[in-house]
């Protein structure tokens, strides 16, 4: 699979993302749930991707994976993995990076494991689906995947069924498949938010020590800031659809430069802000295919002005960037 | 597991002792069986010598006594009409039917489920609308039409197949089968499909549906994620979800298969237990009628019985266990 030939040099990003569109038809009409995506994600780097729900991030993590399905499509822009892109590859070929190169986790462990499959069957298709191997061997591998996942008594669990097993149990079940061959990108589409708060701190932890052990670069989807301003080196913020700041985490936590950043950060709990009620951003996010023209936060928007109603520009800074006619750090001086 | 069984067992002896009862109450309230069986222009001597001869001259409360007394001996008494054990007469034309069950019960599954699979996976699109037309129309129309109207096309106007009987038939561990001939198998073919028809269509339905919903699944989509086969997402992820519906329903549609087959049997002047059944409400023979009844009862409550076996077998979250009902 990565025979060292088709290796792209160690500094060319993993993935590079480029004006990606997200088309859902409904009601005779397209409608982009993503508009215009860039990203770049590094080996081994960890991204954040951050919105509400509805915002297109998790349609996003799929379009990655190539799994937009009817009444979806990828209906523009440039996915390019490992050097390859992916929109010129066949479905064959998609499969057989899906869960080799690039792996996904998703949201309820609940409902990812298959419920009438045995938990050793379940790893081990996804072992055979890209390796010719013994069932022996495989087995001794699905064995090997669930001690590096930290679960105990693996020889038990292998011969469960899910529903013999709890949440967190499952979910590194689910990470330890995404893990098995090594990828160089783990999509993890929310994959904590269904699990008790003390769960989550282990499970998000664990998978990033695996993913910083294998070099295996990191896209964390999630609503809730505080989950990922302690896990990745970069922050994506989106809002209908758009990417609407991006940078580093910590400067982005600390100063943002989108207005809707701020409310996010302003609504997330933190230790400095304790007895203080917490700020609420007004509104709903639009729904699909009623979105404002010009900023889709503008309605929103505590700093809007009459201009927000064209398109915002895209304004760059020392490695940052946000979508905003009227960044945050310039109305401060202002 | 032990618990369950005897619990299980108990639920039936109950259930079969009622419904004997009934039925028996049920069939010397509609008529004299004597109005039937004697010759119309029979003496009242012949006629009270008949009524000796069966112990119908008895009040109702000794009737059923010495009912009760043989059925506890095995004995479910002899048939007013073949004068032969009502039980035995039933079991001569077990076979037939039960040939015809599984036959019809081996078309339903193994066109149903496929077709199901293949117009969920390709659903409103003109592959799925035409497989859930024809099931409409398979559950739609009158089984004895759609009978009549397989004898018309392909027996008298084709002249592919008989219209009826049973044909040759070889005899295997002491039961008579017709599917190991040609001939036999020849005139399986139209009743069997008459009778799979109906559970075809239901079969095509409910797995239409389920594949419909197991698609939609995250399993589905993680199992899209591992990069595997969708030969394998469908027939092992999908499949095995959409079973259990499937065996649900097929397990009690095939105990009224077997019971009720009635209609087909008619049409294709079958010799299977349904025209017997038929026939001996016509001529009061309530022996055979209660005997009849009687394994029915017992054919469904195993059938259900096998059904929560396969249903723990596909399921692992079904355990076996006593339960309150």
């Amino acid at each position: 699979m990565s025979a060292p030939d088709r290796t792209p040099p160690a500094n060319a990003p993993v993935l590079a993302v480029e004006n990606l569109q997200v088309a859902f038809r409904a009601g005779g009409r397209e409608h982009l749930a993503v508009q215009g995506l860039d990203l770049s994600v590094s080996r081994g780097e960890v991204v954040g991707l951050v919105g509400e729900s509805g915002s297109g991030k998790s349609v996003t993590g799929l379009a990655l994976m190539g799994l937009i399905d009817a009444p979806g499509r990828v209906a523009g822009g440039r996915i390019v993995f490992e050097g390859r892109d992916l929109m010129g590859l066949s479905e064959a070929e998609l499969r057989r990076l899906r869960g080799a190169r690039m792996a996904m986790i998703f949201q309820d462990p609940m409902t990812t494991l298959n419920p009438v499959l045995r938990v050793e069957t379940q790893i081990v298709e996804a072992i055979t689906a890209h390796e010719r191997v013994t069932a022996k061997a495989a087995r001794a591998r699905a064995r090997e995947a669930l001690v590096r996942v930290g679960i105990p008594a693996p020889d038990e669990r292998l011969g469960a069924y899910p529903h013999q097993l709890s949440g967190g149990m499952r979910q590194r079940i689910a990470i330890a498949i995404a893990l098995l061959h090594r990828p160089a990108l783990l999509i993890a589409d929310e994959p904590t938010t269904a699990l008790d708060v003390t769960i989550q701190a282990q499970i998000l932890a664990e998978a990033q020590d695996l993913c910083a052990e294998m070099g295996t670069a990191l896209i964390w989807i999630t609503h809730d800031l505080a989950v990922v301003s302690g896990l990745a080196d970069r922050l994506l913020v989106m809002y209908a659809g758009r990417v609407v700041e991006a940078g580093p985490v910590a400067e982005v936590v600390e100063a943002p430069l989108h207005p809707y950043s701020a409310g996010l950060i302003g609504s997330a709990p933190s230790r400095n802000k304790r007895g203080a009620r917490l700020a609420q951003i007004p509104g709903l996010a639009p729904p699909l295919g009623r979105r404002p023209p010009g900023c889709a936060f503008a309605p929103r928007c505590f700093n809007v002005r009459p201009d927000c109603s064209e398109p915002p520009p895209l304004v760059r800074r020392s490695g940052r960037e946000a979508l905003c006619r009227y960044p945050l750090s310039e109305t401060v001086v202002a | 597991m032990l618990t369950y069984l005897i619990q299980r067992f108990g639920q039936a002896v109950l259930t079969v002792a009622a419904m004997a009862t009934l039925v028996f109450l049920g069939v010397y309230a509609i008529a004299d069986p004597i109005d039937v069986l004697a010759a119309p222009d029979a003496t009242p001597d012949e006629r009270a010598q008949i009524s000796r001869r069966l112990g119908l001259d008895q009040p109702l409360w000794m009737q059923f006594a010495t009912f009760v007394w043989r059925a506890l001996h095995g004995d479910l008494g002899r048939s007013f009409v073949y004068n032969e054990p009502a039980f035995t007469v039933i079991l001569q034309r077990l076979p037939a039917t039960l040939e015809l069950a599984f036959t019809a019960l081996f078309i339903a599954i193994a066109l149903g489920l496929p077709l199901g699979l293949w117009a969920g996976l390709r659903a409103e699109k003109a592959t799925d609308k035409a497989i859930m037309g024809g099931s409409i129309l398979a559950f739609s129309l009158p089984n004895f039409w759609q009978g009549l109207m397989m004898v018309l096309i392909f027996s008298v106007t084709l002249g592919w197949l008989p219209a009826g009987g049973r044909g040759e038939t070889v005899r295997v561990l002491g039961l008579d089968l017709g599917f190991l001939t040609l001939d036999g198998l020849r005139h399986l073919i139209l009743p069997a499909v008459n009778l799979a028809l109906f559970k075809l269509a239901v079969v095509i339905r409910l797995a239409r549906a389920g594949t419909r919903e197991a698609m939609l699944q995250d399993y589905v989509r993680f199992a899209r994620a591992k990069g595997l086969r969708p030969a394998r997402i469908v027939g092992v992820h999908v499949l095995k979800n959409i079973l259990l519906p499937v065996v649900t329903v097929i397990g009690l549609e095939f105990g009224s298969m077997i019971a009720f087959a009635v209609v087909t049997e008619t049409v294709f002047a079958w010799p299977g237990i349904g025209k017997l059944l038929i026939d001996s409400i016509n001529r009061l023979d309530r022996p055979v009628i209660v005997a009849y009844l009687m394994l029915t009862v017992c054919l469904f409550v195993l059938i259900n019985f096998v059904i929560d076996l396969i249903y723990a077998a596909l399921d692992p979250r079904v355990r076996l266990a006593e339960t309150d009902a």
